[in-house]
């Protein structure tokens, strides 16, 4: 052990400042294992002339396709000799944690234990997946390392042209605009299609992620092909005590310009009280004795502002469920998409509702491994073409809440208007 | 002796976090009401049968030694209640069932180093991806931008006096594994990629290749009597696609590979919809180990949007207000022929209208 350290003038100028500093916690790892003191090495060579030096390949464990994440260093002598030897291996494994990432201390020791037996001690709390990310290991150990991980109850995430690691927001555990129970649905989904995370065979990557409102803490609407976010149907909740405590606290001016004129669907009024009882269809507060707070929640598009501001005066619904969106994903090969709308509302309350859910993850997951190109996501696909046609293989219905404004050409065929539009009322009636 | 049979793995899945979760809000699953925000990195969330838990926020390094980890848990056994979570921002949070155990834990993180805050309107923790430590194909490291800008942005963090809250996020390439933000550094390459003709036919797909191109640069040849592939230079947009499917085809450049600034992505749905971040600067070099360029472009930008936003207004919806020639009035950013979207739908960004603000 104990490998001499290597000079890192480059890597020691980010030991300075306030933020806590990766390249000191290396140098603590480089006191107690030689891989880390090359991995600086290699680190501070990328730094000097500003390439990075890994090169993938091929790494798993027994049973698994997928989930190990490969390195290998490109630094080599002109004998064709690694210069940082210890680090010449350096694999990730991509670990799922457990739904909203909740840690107990004495898991966090265990997961840190076999990381310093097995690997070089570096852990990320979390990767852009979700992944915990075991950071360094030789090919030999990545067995062993998932072993013990597998052991206390924890299995690898997805890489490559799979299903990945999902993640979701903290929701129902510590949130009041929690709508479903976020944990939940991402255990049904996810573990009821571990095939497609473990043997990989889809024609590329899909993530799934769950969001327990539209504020949408884990960016489900754009990280994800699959975003399930949290809604209801019913009207906002209130609670008078803490409308009118939040009034006296803030007064008009910022009722005006941070609660109604930010409403980005004009749904809210201030109205006199005078006592009488609300339409069906609006929530009314009080905010003092003379004023009220009003919302039409016909015209509420659910955005979350209000609450936002009005935290506890006012609540999502009661009939709660979901909005699931598709096709959102990153910038290859189209340029970056959003999720757009295709389940406007699926109520998430009893088992049969998160069977649906999964229902629909398998009957998409099926579609897409028929259907997409090699290296297209599904967000791709459905551009190339066309959300009808989409929606018509996944047999979900259209619906107005699909788009933002209805076609603006003419350039389609309308043969059998008239089929669609009876079909359309049968829906309605 | 024969080999022993291979362990065959429990396909567990993503765990139950029920068994790891603080008592507290195990108890009070889904039946929250109410949060306060009392502090920088401090949340109050209250159930509806009055019990309360308090959260502190604390940033870290994400790519964490043990040991950090290990700190990170004695401070949550002495001074919190054993129980921990990290949110997407890789923040950790500590959740106790007392008030009066605030403050000593303040006390703890900040005396171990890490900063309390990242909460409401602060510029919380930046998304970021590998880079140099363990990409495969990274254009610039994300663990040392992160710890530089944080180095600087730690006032914001640690204090709450944004107009809204702020999300940064680094990616070292232009596939954008850090995501949407309200500023967003990004590689930007700005030439085609250097092409080993030796490696190609061994090492490369070549069809597979080809069809990675966004913009149909890429073809087959035969160079130097070997099978390999040519780039149509004129027709390259050095987006770096080919570069994972084909390593010999060599986007990285230490001069040549900038970074780009771009503001007013956001996730959410709170007031305007969800929408991308836009480019607002580039060409900035990809300056280690502290890559002061970036930094002060970000810092400027964060400065003008902190003086000039209203209450509640994220990067976007401030841009939507004052329009985006007052942005670059205002930031003294150059606006260029480059800010110009001539991608697929570039229409729709275009001004259609005589909405000009003077």
């Amino acid at each position: 052990m104990t490998k001499k350290m290597i000079p890192t003038p480059l890597l020691d100028e980010l030991e300075t400042g306030p933020w806590p500093s990766f390249v000191t916690g290396l140098k603590r790892l480089a006191k107690e294992n030689d891989m880390a003191v090359d991995l600086m090495g290699q680190l501070e060579t990328s730094y000097k002339n500003r390439v990075g030096y890994w090169k993938g390949g091929v790494v798993g464990v027994y049973g698994y396709g997928a989930g190990v994440i490969p390195r290998f260093t490109e630094l080599k002598d002109k004998d064709g000799k690694p210069i940082f030897p210890e680090a010449a291996e350096f694999h990730t494994l991509r670990v799922q944690p457990p739904a909203g990432m909740h840690y107990s201390t004495d898991l966090l020791r265990k997961l840190c234990d076999i990381w310093q037996e097995h690997g070089s001690g570096l852990i990320a709390f979390h990767g852009q997946s979700g992944d915990i990310m075991f950071q360094g290991a030789k090919t030999e150990n990545v067995q062993p390392a998932f072993d013990a991980l597998n052991e206390i109850g924890f299995d690898l995430g997805g890489a490559g042209a799979a299903m990945r690691t999902s993640m979701s927001c903290v929701g129902a555990a510590r949130c009041e605009m929690s709508c479903y129970d976020e944990a939940r649905a991402l255990r049904t989904v996810i573990n009821s299609n571990l095939d497609e995370m473990h043997r990989p065979s889809l024609p590329y990557k899909f993530k799934f992620k769950f969001s327990g409102c539209p504020n949408d803490c884990v960016n489900s609407i754009q990280r994800s092909d699959m975003a399930t976010i949290g809604t209801w149907k019913d009207n906002i909740q209130v609670n008078e005590k803490l409308a009118r405590e939040w009034y006296a606290a803030h007064g008009s001016e910022e009722l005006v310009d941070n609660v109604i004129t930010r409403c980005p669907s004009k749904a809210m009024r201030v109205r006199k009280a005078n006592g009488e009882a609300a339409p069906a269809h609006v929530s009314r507060v009080k905010l003092d004795d003379q004023q009220c707070l009003e919302i039409d929640n016909k015209d509420c598009v659910r955005c979350m502002h209000c609450l936002n501001v009005m935290p506890g005066a006012l609540l999502p619904g009661k009939q709660k469920g979901v909005s699931v969106l598709m096709g959102g994903k990153g910038v290859l090969k189209i340029g970056a998409t959003l999720g757009s709308v295709i389940i406007p509302f699926m109520k998430m309350e009893t088992d049969e509702d998160y069977e649906q859910l999964q229902e629909l993850a398998r009957k998409v997951l099926d579609f897409f491994a028929e259907n997409a190109l090699d290296h297209e996501r599904v967000g791709e696909t459905i551009e190339r073409i066309g959300l009808a046609n989409f929606l018509e293989a996944i047999e979900v219905p259209v619906h107005p809440s699909m788009v933002a404004y209805p076609r603006t050409n003419p350039y389609v065929r309308t043969d059998d208007w008239d089929e669609q539009v009876a079909k359309a009322q049968e829906k309605a009636a | 002796m024969a080999q022993a049979q291979p362990r065959s793995p429990v396909e567990h899945g993503a765990p139950d976090p029920m068994q790891y979760m603080h008592p507290l809000m195990k108890k009070n699953y889904g039946k929250w009401v109410y949060h306060g925000h009392p502090k920088p990195g401090v949340l109050m969330h209250r159930a509806a049968n009055g019990e309360e838990i308090w959260t502190v926020k604390a940033g870290t390094q994400r790519q964490m030694d043990h040991h950090t980890i290990r700190t990170l848990c004695d401070i949550g056994d002495r001074f919190a209640d054993g129980h921990v979570r990290f949110t997407t921002r890789s923040n950790i949070e500590f959740m106790v069932a007392e008030k009066k155990k605030v403050e000593p834990l303040i006390q703890a993180l900040n005396q171990a180093g890490f900063p309390v805050g990242g909460t409401a309107n602060s510029v919380s923790m930046i998304a970021h991806t590998q880079g140099w430590l363990h990409c495969d194909i990274p254009g610039t490291d994300a663990s040392g931008v992160v710890k530089a800008l944080m180095d600087e942005l730690y006032d914001e963090f640690v204090k709450c006096e944004m107009p809204s809250r702020v999300k940064l996020s680094t990616s070292c390439c232009e596939i954008n594994c850090g995501g949407q933000a309200d500023i967003a550094i990004i590689v930007q390459h700005t030439k085609p990629p250097k092409i080993n003709h030796d490696l190609v036919a061994n090492v490369c797909e070549r069809p597979a290749v080809v069809a990675r191109c966004p913009v149909a640069a890429i073809r087959p040849a035969l160079v130097n009597g070997k099978p390999s592939l040519e780039v149509d230079e004129k027709k390259c947009i050095c987006c770096g696609a080919c570069y994972p499917p084909c390593p010999p085809m060599q986007i990285n450049d230490p001069v040549h590979s900038k970074i780009a600034i771009w503001v007013g992505g956001k996730n959410s749905n709170a007031r305007i919809k969800p929408t991308f971040h836009k480019l607002v600067a580039s060409g900035l070099p990809n300056n280690a180990p502290r890559w002061p360029e970036v930094a002060e472009v970000v810092k400027n930008i964060l400065r003008v949007y902190k003086a000039d936003g209203r209450p509640w207004e994220r990067m976007s919806d401030w841009v939507e207000r004052i329009g985006w020639p007052a942005f670059f009035q205002k930031t003294g950013l150059p606006f260029t022929k480059y800010h110009i979207d001539d991608w697929r739908g570039s229409r729709y960004t275009l001004n259609t209208s005589a909405h000009i603000r003077f």
